[in-house]
This record gives C-alpha cells, sequence and structure tokens, in this order.
C-alpha cells in the first residue's frame, strides 16, 4: 500500500506530495487524470509523488480520508494541505494551488 | 398499516411524535424523502432524529452524511436534546464529515461516484437501514452547472434505490432564488415522498411549521402542522383524529364556591372546559384557586399553569383570602408551573404543556390566564394551541380551568374572537359593577353546556375566609351591590324591626283592652254583688216594716180595745210588701 511515509523527505526544498482521488474509470475521473499528467508534464519525477486511490478499489479507506466528491486532488505536502476538487480543467488555478507557479514558472 | 395506502407500501416510523401520525406510519420505507426547508427550519434535527430514534427503539442502523455543519458540531447540538450520540456512535450511528474546507479549490465538474461506492461498502458493513444526506445544496452549488446537478441528483435517488436503505435527503429552499427553485422542481419530481419545514417570525415570535406536499402511494394529513423543537427534540403538533371521540362524564366536581356549585346545579362536569373571564382584578385566579383546592382536598392531583405570575406570589395571594394551597404543593398533590408567555410560541407552550400533562397525570388542571398564548406571536397560532390544549386534555379526562384577561367593555366579543368561548362547556364571566362611587364584582354564568345553571347575577364576595357568592338585589333595573346591597339589606332588616315592634306595641294595647275590660267586669261584679247586698237588706227591713207595723196596730188595738181600722199606714205597708223582691 502506498502511505504518506513514502514521501521522500527532500533536504532544500520539500518535494510536492500528491494523492489523487478517483472513482474507476468515471468520466471525470478520466479526465482528471489527464489534465493532472498534462500539468506534471515536463516535471522531473523526484520533484513530485503521485499516487491514485480509487474509491472502488478501497472505498473506506478514501472516505477516512475525508475526500467525498471524485475526482479530488489532494496536496499532501509541503504543508498547508490543499483539496482540489473537480476534473482539474483550469489549469491556472490547479497550478496555483500546488504551489508549482512560484518563481519556478510552469 | 393504516388506511387508504398502496398494498405492500411499507413505512419507517419516524419515532417524531405527530409526524408518523401526518403520513400514517412513516417515512416510505426503502425509498426517499426529499426534507425541503428554509434555514433554521429543522431540517438537520429533523433528519438526525429519524436516526436516533430508529437507533434507540428498533436497534437499527444510520448513517449521517453531514454536509454543511461539522459533525462534531451536530453531536454537540443534539447532546441539548438528551440524545447520547456518542454511545450510539459506537456502533449504530456514523457520520461522515462531507462539509468541504473553505480552502477547496474547485476545478471543474465532479461527481458522488465515489463516494457512494464507499457508502454501498459501510451501509453493508453495519447493516444500515437509514441514511441522511444532510444539506445536499451545499455540495451541489459547488457544481455551478444545473444539468450536472440533476445528474447527481439522479445518481443519489438511483443508488438510494438500489441499496433499499430509507433515505433522507434535506437540502435549504431558497424561494427567491430561481436555481434553487429549479433544483427542487427536479428533486420533487424523483423522490417518493416531499416534506416542507418552514419557519417564520410572527409578531416577532419564531414559528415553525411542517408539510406533507407528496406521498407516493400514500395518504397523508395535508395541511401545515406546527412544528416546535423542544428540549426533547422536534415535535409536530397534530389535532389528533378529526373526529372527536371523548368519553363523555356525568360526574361532576366542585367549584370550591358552595353556591358556585348550587347555580350550576353541581359544579363543573369532569373533563370539561371552564372559561373565567373578566378584567383585571376580577377574582379570576381566585376561582381558579378555590377550585385547585377543592380538588386536592378530594385528593386529586392538580396543575396550575400560571404565565407571567409567579406561583409563590399566586399562592400567597391566595392566602390572603383563606385559599391554602401551599399544603397541597408540600403533599405533591399540586404541581404549580410559571411560564414566560414571549419565550416561545404558543405551540412550544403547547408541547411542553403537553408533556407535563403526560409526565403529572392531573386531574384538575388550571391555565392562567390562556389569553397570555395570543402574546406569543400569531393569533391563528395561539387560537390552535389553545384548543389543542383543551382538547388534549379532555382526551385524558382532565377538566381544565382557563382564565382569559378580557377587557370590559367589550368583553364577550373579544372572548369569542379567540374562540375559546366556542369550545368551553362553561363559560362564567366577572365583571366590575360601578355604581354609588365604589366597584364590586359580580358573576354570571355565560353559558353551562348540559346542565341547568342559574341566570342569575350574583355579587362574588372575597374575605379572609374564602370566596363567596351574595344575592344581588335589583331595584329599578338596576343590581345592587357592594354598599348598596348592605344598605338595601339594612334597609329590609330595619323594616322587619320596624313591622315587628309595631306588632309588639299592637299586642300590648290588646291586651292593655283585654285587661280593661276585664278589670271593669269585675268592678260591675261587685257592683251586682254591692246591689244584691243592698237588695237583702232592703228585703229584710221590709219584712221587719210589715211585722213591726201589724205588731203595732196589735198594739194599738189593744191599747184601743177596738177592732182594726183600715188607715193610711196599712195601705202604704201593703203596698210596700208587694214589691217583687229580685
Amino acid at each position: 500500500m502506498p502511505d504518506q511515509e513514502r514521501v521522500p523527505d527532500a533536504g532544500g526544498d520539500p518535494v510536492l506530495a500528491l494523492r489523487l482521488y478517483v472513482a474507476g474509470d468515471a468520466p471525470n475521473s478520466c479526465e482528471a487524470r489527464s489534465n493532472l499528467a498534462a500539468i506534471l508534464e515536463g516535471r522531473s519525477s523526484d520533484a513530485y509523488t503521485l499516487e491514485e486511490i480509487d474509491f472502488l478499489r478501497e472505498p473506506l479507506r478514501a472516505m477516512r480520508d475525508g475526500v467525498i466528491v471524485t475526482p479530488t486532488l489532494v496536496k499532501v505536502a509541503p504543508v498547508p494541505v490543499r483539496k482540489i476538487i473537480g476534473t482539474l480543467r483550469e489549469r491556472a488555478s490547479v497550478i496555483a494551488a500546488l504551489g508549482l507557479d512560484g518563481g519556478k514558472g510552469v | 398499516m393504516s388506511i387508504g395506502e398502496a398494498v405492500g407500501l411499507r413505512k419507517s416510523e419516524t419515532g417524531i411524535a405527530g409526524f408518523d401520525e401526518i403520513t400514517h406510519g412513516g417515512l416510505p420505507f426503502g425509498r426517499t424523502t426529499l426534507l425541503i426547508g428554509s434555514p433554521g427550519a429543522g431540517k438537520t434535527v429533523f433528519a438526525l432524529e429519524t436516526l436516533v430514534n430508529a437507533a434507540r427503539t428498533g436497534g437499527e442502523s444510520g448513517i449521517f452524511i453531514a454536509f454543511e455543519e461539522n459533525s462534531r458540531q451536530i453531536i454537540e447540538n443534539a447532546a441539548t436534546f438528551g440524545w447520547d450520540l456518542a454511545a450510539l456512535e459506537r456502533d449504530q450511528l456514523f457520520f461522515l464529515d462531507a462539509k468541504l474546507p473553505a480552502t477547496v479549490v474547485n476545478s471543474g465538474s465532479f461527481d458522488l461516484g465515489g463516494i457512494l461506492a464507499a457508502l454501498t461498502e459501510k451501509a453493508a458493513e453495519m447493516k444500515c437501514t437509514r441514511i441522511v444526506f444532510d444539506g445536499i445544496d451545499v455540495l451541489l452549488s459547488l457544481l455551478n452547472d444545473p444539468e450536472a446537478e440533476r445528474r447527481e441528483v439522479f445518481r443519489l435517488h438511483e443508488w438510494l434505490m438500489e441499496s433499499g436503505i430509507t433515505g433522507i435527503i434535506t437540502a435549504k429552499a431558497d424561494a427567491s432564488d430561481p436555481h434553487s427553485t429549479e433544483r427542487y422542481a427536479f428533486m420533487q419530481f424523483m423522490v417518493d415522498c416531499v416534506v416542507i419545514l418552514q419557519h417564520r417570525l410572527a409578531d416577532r415570535v419564531s414559528l415553525r411549521g411542517l408539510r406533507v406536499v407528496k406521498y407516493r402511494g400514500s395518504s397523508f394529513a395535508e395541511n401545515e402542522f406546527p412544528l416546535i423543537i423542544s428540549e426533547h427534540g422536534i415535535d409536530v403538533a397534530t389535532f389528533g383524529a378529526a373526529e372527536m371521540e371523548h368519553a363523555v362524564s356525568n360526574e361532576r366536581v366542585a367549584t370550591g364556591v358552595a353556591p358556585l356549585d348550587t347555580m350550576l346545579d353541581g359544579g363543573y362536569y369532569r373533563a370539561s372546559s371552564v372559561l373565567v373571564t373578566g378584567a383585571p382584578g376580577t377574582a379570576k385566579t381566585t376561582l381558579a384557586g378555590s377550585f385547585v383546592a377543592a380538588s386536592c382536598a378530594r385528593g386529586e392531583g392538580a396543575l396550575y399553569i400560571s404565565f407571567d405570575e409567579a406561583a409563590d406570589q399566586i399562592v400567597r395571594n391566595l392566602a390572603s383570602v383563606g385559599i391554602a394551597l401551599q399544603q397541597y404543593r408540600d403533599a405533591g398533590l399540586l404541581h404549580m408551573r410559571s411560564m414566560r408567555t414571549e419565550v416561545m410560541s404558543a405551540e412550544a407552550h403547547f408541547i411542553r404543556l403537553k408533556t407535563l400533562l403526560r409526565d403529572l397525570s392531573p386531574k384538575c388542571m388550571v391555565l392562567d390566564p390562556i389569553s397570555a398564548l395570543s402574546k406569543t406571536g400569531g393569533h391563528v397560532a395561539a387560537v390552535h394551541a389553545s384548543l389543542r390544549i383543551l382538547d388534549y386534555a379532555k382526551s385524558k379526562g382532565i377538566t381544565v380551568f382557563c382564565t382569559s384577561l378580557v377587557s370590559e367593555p367589550d368583553a364577550l366579543t373579544e372572548s369569542t374572537e379567540t374562540q375559546i368561548s366556542t369550545i368551553a362547556d362553561t363559560w362564567i364571566h366577572l365583571s366590575y359593577v360601578a355604581a354609588g362611587g365604589e366597584r364590586n364584582r359580580a358573576l354570571t354564568i355565560v353559558k353551562s353546556r348540559g346542565m341547568k345553571h342559574s341566570n342569575q347575577v350574583r355579587e362574588l364576595i372575597l374575605s379572609a375566609d374564602g370566596v363567596t357568592l351574595a344575592e344581588v338585589y335589583s331595584a329599578g333595573g338596576e343590581v345592587l351591590m357592594g354598599t348598596a346591597r348592605w344598605e338595601k339589606e339594612e334597609q329590609v332588616r330595619a323594616e322587619q324591626r320596624r313591622a315587628e315592634a309595631a306588632r309588639e306595641r299592637a299586642r300590648r294595647e290588646l291586651e292593655l283592652a283585654e285587661a280593661e275590660a276585664a278589670a271593669r267586669i269585675a268592678v260591675l261584679q261587685r257592683e251586682v254583688e254591692a246591689r244584691r247586698a243592698e237588695r237583702a237588706v232592703v228585703d229584710v227591713e221590709a219584712a221587719e216594716g210589715t211585722q213591726r207595723a201589724g205588731t203595732t196596730r196589735h198594739a194599738i188595738e189593744q191599747l184601743r180595745g177596738g177592732a182594726p181600722t183600715g188607715g193610711g199606714t196599712t195601705d202604704s205597708a201593703s203596698k210596700r210588701s208587694g214589691t217583687p223582691t229580685g
């Protein structure tokens, strides 16, 4: 089981840890997957971790995590924890919420 | 289970007083009910109470999904109703915090597919039979897309249908927002049962109401019913059965004022309602006190509800007119409660009274004054509450004594307006009669159903020994009371005294006359005797005279030696002897 402990503890810049909660291959979930992939495209795989949690496979865990709607993207680290709901269609607001715009560019 | 419902339609009792009655058994079993209402109308409490009741009494399990409030807040609020959710939460209740944090970023469309999958799992694990989606509108509005909203509502409904769980979806309704109106039009169409909760202000008093607008396959009461959030939870005030089926009693209960019992041909009927109207200070409370004192003296429990006047004050005041209530309070026979009218709505008062009557089961109840309820916001609500109180008490065989404060000039019109006078069985009106520089209390029986009663106006007299009624005099079309009555009584007494004196005098005069006559008789008698004695003397003298004359003649003849000659003396003597003696 992938867990929060697996998030590498980077020395300087904290590594971006993301979780994407989906409901199988529901249209909204599929759209979120591809939108997120587009946002993260070009980033070094060391710069972030992405874990996908499927409600249909681990329903009770997803619920315990306090996720209500699918899809939901949770930025677990660095703090503050942020939740983004929806298909992640609005690229700019997603990037802002993930803190990826600060000086680093997109 | 009840009349007029489709065959096989099962219902899930809510355990909410009144609601199960209106819907003939509760919510549609295994189906969805939509609970719409304005903020603060009681949606959350209603929905939660159905879960709590089912868990407590039926051992059922339920899930509560809170979209609007933090579940901790809900649990804390529930504690004020005496619901120990912590105990139930261990295995019968599951709260899911579905309130999205304020920091959530909304980026595109989403759905409930994931959470419903999780709930399927959870429901199976708990053997859940009831579920509440509280404040679904909060989440739906984030979609910002009517079509997507409909899609999710439809998804939710499908899930509920498939799960076979009895579901409640609550949502805020805002008549001014066309979007919400559209949203609910769709939801109402889909679900099996729709209940609308209302919250409004009338005369600055909060009033809540509940109305069932749709119930597929079942009959239901269509009116709006008052809804109260009491200290025990939700209470929906119903009128009870449409037909009145109270047991009627011929037994009489004492009024506590002996002359009033006589006027009413024995007292009030048991389980009847008595209304006493009057201006301030006309001794309404005193009559009420007499009534409960009489009840307690018989050993029957009584409940005295006073509005806006402290119980201790009433006890003290009544003690001054010889009505000792404290002893009965100490003995636990008399329960007194003072309520502030404007704190609660009339309906809330009704619910509270109902609870008191249930807990204390008194034989008699006083509501002093019932007119105070009309201060609680909304004339109609007050009337309904009053009628329901009387109706409920009647059904429990409780004799109710209500006082009603009315202003003097149009007392009877006002009392009729509150409609209590219509359903009161006995109506006594107390008024002031001002004449001769004073005001006196007058008592009239306006009506008393099913018993002969006096039509006389009486004067009500309060003294340290208690309450009594006095005959009033009517003179020249006016009743005399107070000093005027006392004067009249004095006058009558004086006349009686005068008449008696006159008779006595006449008697004495006659006695005197009789004595005089008797005396005269005695005098005459003595005279008769005197005359008789006199005559006897005369007779003796006469006899002696004749004898003497004879002797004389003889002596003369002897002396003369001649024959007796007829002379003058002889004539007179014979004449005298010829006089009758008696």
